[in-house]
């Protein structure tokens, strides 16, 4: 059949679909919202695990992070309000990664101090971070003013700190930290450097009421004021924790090394603690698991695309099958004025597809606003990957041809003068 | 019969018999009927309701196949064809006007007459200028834009019947063509066939009515099946009841 056969068999096909418009419509509603759900899920999808890798990377992808966890089964509080709890990372575990270590860059130790930071009236309970120069390549933070820690005020057991964002804008509203004087529990501190704004990594989301902002401070310089005994402050009753190091940061010199360096802290750790009193953060492997659940969910996804194109479909074929019983003289006539079988099976195959790709077509315009609005009202990212439009529309154009071709060869295998008898 | 004549019968029936099966019973539609149907012949089929005139058209138009017997459209015999060589004698061969008019509802009436030329595989470049010359020609010039639907019985008839020449067929049929129409509209399309059949048109025309049989020039007449007689210019040839 020539070009111009087609292009007139889609102009009839398509006035033969507006003389219902409604029941064309109604038909292509199935197709419309399966194509339409899986474009905004998979940008949903695609917005959300992205997301969570940006997270992930912003914990440094190169990096292993130990950290010291009370575990579970340690009595809290209660009336022995004057027993220290100790558990945790050791000192001595630092020295054993620090010297042991292989192809280790930097072994960043932290310790959290709790103490309040008051400049005049203003006061708050940021994270106060004791650390070591390395914390800075370590994290990939970056400064906005001023310097970071230096060695040298460690050796020196200087009174020095560094503020994050949140806090410099709190304390300082209205002029620049660097040089001001604030004060740390008991101690007078002065302010360095202040640090460029971060993402908020995914597990250090602020509990309600919780001040995410912090200042960090020399490490020597915090074993030197403020010891090991921290003294927490909970509901009314103190609880006193002793802790070597809150954390441990170890970069790695590359990303095939990630996995050795976490085995052989993990090794170390389970050897040297009889209490599950750490865990290993490894945020390569996080990536890895990211990934992993980005997969079950296209899976997940993807099924419930074919479920809906399906129903969709045989909503089309009904439609269809209907449509050649109504039309029957009509097959008679074309058969008697000379149709083939094939031009039968063209022409009702062609309104099938009309309504699946109008349906597809409408589904990828509401598909592609989906995300946009989701966007605007529920401040999640979304990601349209070009392939999921395009994809989604041959899909219903496939989805036209499968449920197309019994209606149609019905159609066509109908004989000429019984079609043509019928009333 | 040497070939040049066997060319000149545009149709040619040996023997057809067309068997329909009831359940247990078999009703005889066409019970070995023979005859030939030469170029430019006009011709008219009577016969009592059931007495087989619309099988005998629908197996000469190629839409039904004889089950016995054989058929010769233009010299091609038929038995031989499968579907689609078929399809091809009806668009290239034939053209059918049926009582109820049986135009397509959601097309024009310029896409209605060019109906039969769509199914050719290659159709003549000049079909729209055709199509559009023959409704003229049957008044309807004004009308080519209408939906069947906007027209009265008599002008969807009158586009049926420029569709069933835009083809320029060997054969043209109709089975009670002018049954729906009154009568005055029914003798102006009447007086087209006879415009028809004398520009040399062949014409096969099924009717119940004896004054629009007596226009024709050949009257076949059927009775259960079999030809009761022909009567060719009002004059009795052949006059037997075949009896089985
Ligand atoms: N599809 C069929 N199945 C069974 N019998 C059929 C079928 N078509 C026709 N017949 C029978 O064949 C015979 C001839 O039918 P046909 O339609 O040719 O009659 P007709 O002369 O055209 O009648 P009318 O004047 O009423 O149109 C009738 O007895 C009819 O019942
Ligand atoms: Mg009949």
């Amino acid at each position: 059949m020539k070009r111009q056969t087609y292009a007139r068999m889609l102009r009839s096909g398509f006035r033969s679909l507006m003389l219902h418009r409604l029941r064309s419509l109604l038909t292509t509603l199935g197709v419309l919202f399966g194509t339409s759900s899986v474009i905004a899920m998979l940008a949903i999808g695609e917005g959300a695990s992205f997301e969570a890798q940006e997270q992930i990377k912003l914990l440094g992808s190169q990096n292993v992070i130990l950290r010291s966890v009370k575990p579970a089964d340690e009595p809290t509080s209660g009336g022995q309000t004057s027993r220290v709890v100790r558990y945790g990372l050791l000192d001595a575990d630092y020295e054993r990664v620090r010297d042991t270590f292989p192809a280790v860059v930097h072994v960043v130790p932290v310790r959290k101090i709790e103490a309040e930071v008051r400049v005049l009236t203003r006061s708050l309970n940021p994270q106060i971070l004791a650390t070591q120069p390395s914390y800075l390549a370590a994290t990939g933070r970056l400064m906005w003013e001023g310097r970071f820690l230096t060695a040298e005020d460690g050796r020196s057991l200087s009174n020095v700190c560094v503020l994050g964002t949140d806090v410099a804008h709190y304390l300082f509203p209205l002029r620049s930290p660097i040089g001001e004087r604030i004060k740390i529990g008991p101690e007078y501190f002065i302010v360095v450097g202040t640090l460029a704004p971060r993402l908020r990594a995914a597990d250090d989301q602020p509990e309600v009421g919780e001040f995410t902002g912090e200042v960090l401070i020399p490490f020597e310089t915090a074993t030197n004021w403020f010891g090991r005994i921290q003294v927490k402050l909970r509901s009314g009753s103190r609880e006193m924790e002793e802790v070597d190091l809150h954390e441990i940061i170890i970069g790695v010199a590359s990303g095939d090394a990630v996995s050795l360096i976490a085995d052989a802290s993990r090794e170390m750790l389970s050897r040297g603690h009889q209490k599950r009193d750490y865990e290993i953060v490894v945020p390569l492997e996080l990536l890895a698991r990211a990934e992993e659940t980005k997969r079950i969910f296209n899976v997940v996804l993807g099924s419930i695309a074919g479920i809906s194109l399906l129903v969709g479909g045989i909503g089309i074929m009904n439609v269809m099958l209907a449509t050649v019983t109504e039309r029957t003289r009509e097959i008679g006539i074309r058969r008697a004025l000379g149709a083939k079988k094939r031009h039968i099976i063209t022409q009702f195959l062609i309104e099938t597809v009309l309504l699946s790709v109008g349906g597809g077509l409408f589904g990828v315009a509401l598909g592609l606003t989906i995300p946009i609005i989701v966007e605007a009202s529920a401040d999640m990212k979304t990601i349209v990957t070009p392939i999921a439009p395009i994809a989604a529309f041959g899909i219903s154009a496939g989805v036209g041809i499968i449920f197309g071709i019994y209606p149609a060869w019905r159609a066509a295998s109908m004989d000429p003068v019984e079609a043509l008898r019928h009333e | 019969m040497s070939s040049q004549e066997h060319i000149q019968n545009v149709v040619e029936l040996m023997n057809v018999r067309r068997t329909y099966r009831m359940g247990e019973e078999l009703v005889q539609a066409l019970d070995g009927v023979s005859f030939a149907i030469g170029r430019g012949e006009y011709w008219s089929v009577m016969g009592a309701s059931g007495s087989g005139k619309s099988t005998l058209l629908n197996v000469i138009g190629c839409l039904d196949r004889p089950t016995e017997g054989d058929y010769l459209l233009a010299g091609t015999k038929t038995s031989s064809l499968d579907d689609d060589e078929l399809s091809d004698l009806r668009s290239q061969k034939l053209g059918f006007i049926f009582q109820s008019y049986n135009l397509i509802p959601q097309l024009d009436v310029l896409e209605n007459i060019l109906v039969p030329l769509y199914y050719q595989d290659e159709p003549p470049a000049d079909g729209e200028e055709r199509a559009r010359a023959l409704a003229e020609r049957m008044g309807l010039g004004d009308r080519i834009g209408h939906r069947p639907t906007e027209l009265s019985g008599g002008q969807q008839q009158r586009v049926a019947i420029a569709r069933s020449l835009v083809n320029n067929p060997e054969l043209i049929m109709a089975d009670e063509a002018t049954g729906n129409l009154d009568s005055q509209t029914a003798n102006e399309i009447l007086d087209l066939f006879d415009e028809l059949s004398a520009e040399g048109k062949t014409i096969v025309f099924v009717t119940h009515e004896a004054h629009v049989a007596e226009r024709a020039s050949h009257i076949l007449r059927m009775k259960d099946g079999q030809i009761e007689e022909l009567i060719v210019q009002r004059e009795i040839v052949q006059r037997e009841i075949v009896r089985s």
